[in-house]
């Protein structure tokens, strides 16, 4: 199917033109005078950014959407020119290349150097590293965020304090000085309460898939449905205009009882229901998905879709207490969770979305989360009682896709949940 | 009569399974998969209907295992004579567009294999079926060009250059004798009848599944196409219903699966695109060494002790091997050592798949090697305490029997 055939909703169009708008954006700096802030996806300040009317730039987005557009492996080659192992994320590599071959994003357009980097740790070791790397290569300023993990599986008022404290003693003033403007507390009132209306409506948007069929591909699909909320959106009335969109046209399926939306057309009967952890690979999204479609399979939750954050127990940003807020926020995502409570959250999905499995696509080039990913495996199928697999590849880097060894799991993998259930 | 076939083409050689309509199994077929998947495949499955038409004969004419034993090695033996005949054309024609003065030497070779290929020498071979025509040809012609060519005029290599291009055409476009054609000379006089009696046999397959590695190439439709993991587990929780963790080492891959106590599958876990301390692996290392892949295991069970070997690397297994060798260590102790590798690849997986539960099937090719075995064996006792350990005589046929199996049950 050529890319022309590919069939588009009125809300893929919207967030389109939203991307293109904020690349736009992004290469004009010179000419607006707009102050720029790397930052990463998990536990964002998009809020905080954007009220200083800075400009949030996500390299791990830059990397996924050059790894979309078959361009990571350039920058991955040249990263490991300048000593960049064949181990390191290739998020990062493919980051750090894209930097040393003049900064051209995804679009084709220039992404700006930083004016400030906003190391917001949650949970990846990798993004202390990258950002020393990116400090030493732009020779520019560096605020950190520690934001606690959860070791102890919750979030205390202690750990509330500590965040809330570094955003008003470190991350707030560097803003303000960066920027050149005062913290605006009404203007972040205001963005909080948009960004409730938009997880509101994101959350109805994920949990439609507890309905069987699923109107929605909350893995495939899902990645394009976190955009706006995950990156420079959110906080923005676009962003919440985006989850309306979105949401109509999901009741619409669900009314219909049509099932997800694909690349070739909506989804037939559907065969399969799905649990996955880990992200997709992006290289070869296509040909992933379609081996999912093409068997009639359907992921119905994903733990990639929440590495930006969890809403569905009821965290949202608040306006009235907007610090406190984003301190949950960047405390709660998913990165953020110890391995208990990422085995909780997995198994109630199996049961809650009533998954027929639980598969894991585990990613090559990431310390962080394949660690642990195994137990996990273990312990779903434990409790949840479900067939398991797990099939490996990589973020950015296409070396690490076999087409032919996936497929061959995942088909293994199709008939195994077709066995248990003769049993 | 209706039968049903399983077909797992695997990576190194190709198996076939025909079963009754009681789930007997009535024959099986192996050869190696060579360049030509299709034509593996229609040997295999041939093989397994002539061993089929064998034990519909035996039960029909009352034939002991010992006559059918007999049976089936003069079968072989004939079906090897007629493709060696063509061999042996084949070489003289290749020989002759090279020069007039190879033919004769070409010839004499020939006349010293064909001299071997009789019951006394090749019997056990034959009857095994873990040697194909290739590699007993390639033994037999080696050793000959050996002890005639340097008072010759023929060099070796090229030599050896006619034989390979002759061995893979034979491989590719000559098909397996029918037994009836074959059996001609062997049911004459009184027992003509029995000959008759095959003639007569009517076996019509009802179904088939196709499996492993290769099973894309198949020409079957979506639903005869089954998982090597299911098909594996299918037939060793049939032969062991005790089954609850399985180890298959086949040619390019090494499957962990664990089953629940139904038979089916919980998880698996295989080797990811390196087919390190797979069977391809042992079939480079016998290259190494000039030796055939069967005669690794035995050797290294000789060894007291073993040599580590850092890497089950396929590529690099050559240049270790040579290193070693030029270090002065023993052939037998680097082979253990090697063994020992590959178990402990082994191992690896089988722990990432969740550990070793009780009763612990192992499958595939490389568990016909005896030096693999022993030292599963110890490590799983050292790892995982005393557990039943399986190993059936035909652990290579498993994927294909649970691929027959699901034939069956499809139809």
């Amino acid at each position: 199917m050529s890319r022309t055939d590919v069939q588009k909703d009125e809300s893929m169009i919207l967030q389109k033109n939203m991307l293109t708008r904020y690349f736009d954006e992004l290469a004009q700096v010179k000419e607006s005078g707009k102050k720029v802030v790397y930052t990463f996806v998990p536990g964002n300040l998009s809020e905080l950014i954007l009220s200083f009317d800075m400009l949030p730039v996500y390299p791990e987005i830059n990397a996924l959407q050059s790894g979309m557009r078959k361009r990571s492996m350039q920058f991955i080659h040249e990263a490991e020119k300048h000593g960049h192992s064949e181990d390191v994320c290739t998020y990062v590599k493919c980051d750090v290349g894209m930097m040393l071959t003049g900064n051209i994003g995804p679009t084709g357009r220039p992404i700006p150097p930083p004016d400030l980097l906003l190391l917001s740790y949650t949970g990846c070791f990798t993004f202390m590293k990258w950002f020393e790397n990116l400090e030493s290569l732009y020779g520019c300023r560096t605020v950190m965020l520690h934001v606690p993990y959860q070791a102890e599986g919750k979030v205390t008022g202690e750990m509330v304090d500590y965040v809330v404290r570094q955003l008003r003693e470190k991350v707030i003033p560097a803003m303000e000085e960066v920027s050149g403007k005062p913290y605006d507390p009404d203007r972040i009132r205001w963005m909080c309460e948009e960004s409730r209306k938009a997880e509101e409506l994101f959350v109805r948007c994920l949990e439609s898939a507890k309905q069987v069929p699923s109107p929605i591909d909350a893995y495939f699909g899902g990645v394009y449905y976190i955009s706006p909320i995950f990156t420079a959106f959110r906080g923005t009335e676009e962003a919440t205009a985006y989850y309306h969109k979105l949401w109509e046209e999901i009741q619409f399926r669900m009314e219909q009882g049509l099932g997800p939306v694909t690349p070739e057309g909506t989804l037939g009967e559907e065969r399969y229901r799905l649990v996955v952890e880990g992200p997709p690979n992006w290289t070869h999204f296509r040909e992933f998905w379609k081996m999912f479609y093409s068997q009639n399979a359907v992921v119905v939750a994903s733990t990639y879709t929440k590495v930006g954050g969890i809403y569905e127990d009821g965290f949202r940003h608040d306006p009235d207490r907007p610090l406190e807020s984003f301190a949950r926020y960047c405390m709660g995502c998913y990165t953020n969770l110890n391995l208990p409570q990422r085995i909780d959250l997995l198994v109630r999905y199996v049961r809650e979305y009533r998954a027929d499995g639980f598969l894991i696509n585990s990613i090559k080039s990431c310390n962080s989360f394949s660690a642990g990913q195994l137990l996990i495996l273990q312990e779903v199928e434990k409790r949840a009682g479900v067939p398991v697999g797990f099939i490996e590849s990589d973020l950015v880097d296409p070396r690490y896709f076999s087409y032919a060894h996936i497929k061959n799991r995942l088909d293994s993998y199709f008939q195994m949940i077709d066995e248990k259930r003769k049993h | 009569m209706e039968v049903f076939v399983g077909i797992d083409l695997g990576s190194t050689t190709c198996k076939a399974v025909v079963l009754d309509e009681e789930g007997r199994i009535l024959g099986k077929g192996i050869t190696n998969t060579r360049s030509n998947y299709n034509m593996a495949t229609r040997i295999a499955v041939h093989e397994a209907m002539t061993a089929a038409r064998f034990s519909l004969l035996c039960d029909l004419c009352g034939l002991s295992p010992d006559e059918r034993q007999d049976l089936e090695l003069f079968y072989y033996l004939e079906d090897y004579r007629h493709k060696f005949a063509l061999l042996r054309d084949l070489l003289l024609e290749l020989a002759a567009e090279q020069s007039g003065t190879w033919v004769e030497t070409v010839r004499e070779i020939c006349d010293r294999v064909s001299a071997k290929l009789n019951r006394e020498t090749i019997a056990e071979v034959l009857l095994d079926r873990a040697h194909f025509f290739k590699d007993l040809m390639l033994a037999f012609f080696f050793e000959e060009a050996e002890r005639t060519l340097p008072a010759g005029d023929l060099p070796f290599d090229p030599f050896l250059g006619l034989l390979d291009k002759a061995l893979v055409r034979i491989e590719n476009e000559v098909f397996p004798m029918e037994p009836e054609e074959a059996l001609k000379g062997y049911f004459s006089g009184p027992r003509e009848e029995i000959l008759a009696t095959l003639q007569s046999e009517d076996l019509e397959i009802r179904s088939q599944v196709g499996t492993g590695y290769g099973r894309q190439l198949l020409p079957f439709p979506p639903e005869q196409i089954r998982s090597e993991i299911l098909c594996h587990a299918k037939g060793a929780y049939a032969c062991f219903p005790g089954t609850r963790t399985i180890l298959d080492i086949g040619g390019q891959d090494t499957k962990a699966i664990q089953l629940d106590d139904t038979g089916v599958v919980r998880s698996f876990f295989m080797n990811d695109r390196c087919a390190a301390g797979c069977g391809r692996y042992l079939g480079y290392v016998a290259e190494e060494f000039s030796m055939s892949v069967t005669e690794l295991g035995p050797l290294a069970c000789q060894a007291c002790r073993y040599i580590p070997i850092s890497s089950t690397c396929t590529v690099f297994a050559g240049a270790e091997l040579r290193d070693l060798l030029y270090a002065g260590e023993k052939k037998e102790e680097i082979l253990l050592g090697l063994h020992r590798a590959i178990v402990l690849r082994a191992l690896s997986l089988l722990a990432r798949s969740g550990g070793i539960f009780n009763e612990f099937t192992f499958t595939g090719g490389v568990a016909r090697n005896p030096a693999v075995v022993r030292l599963l064996r110890d490590m799983v006792a050292r790892e995982y305490g005393e557990l039943t350990i399986n190993i059936h005589p035909d652990s290579i046929f498993m994927g294909a029997l649970g691929a027959a199996m699901y034939a069956r049950e499809n139809a």
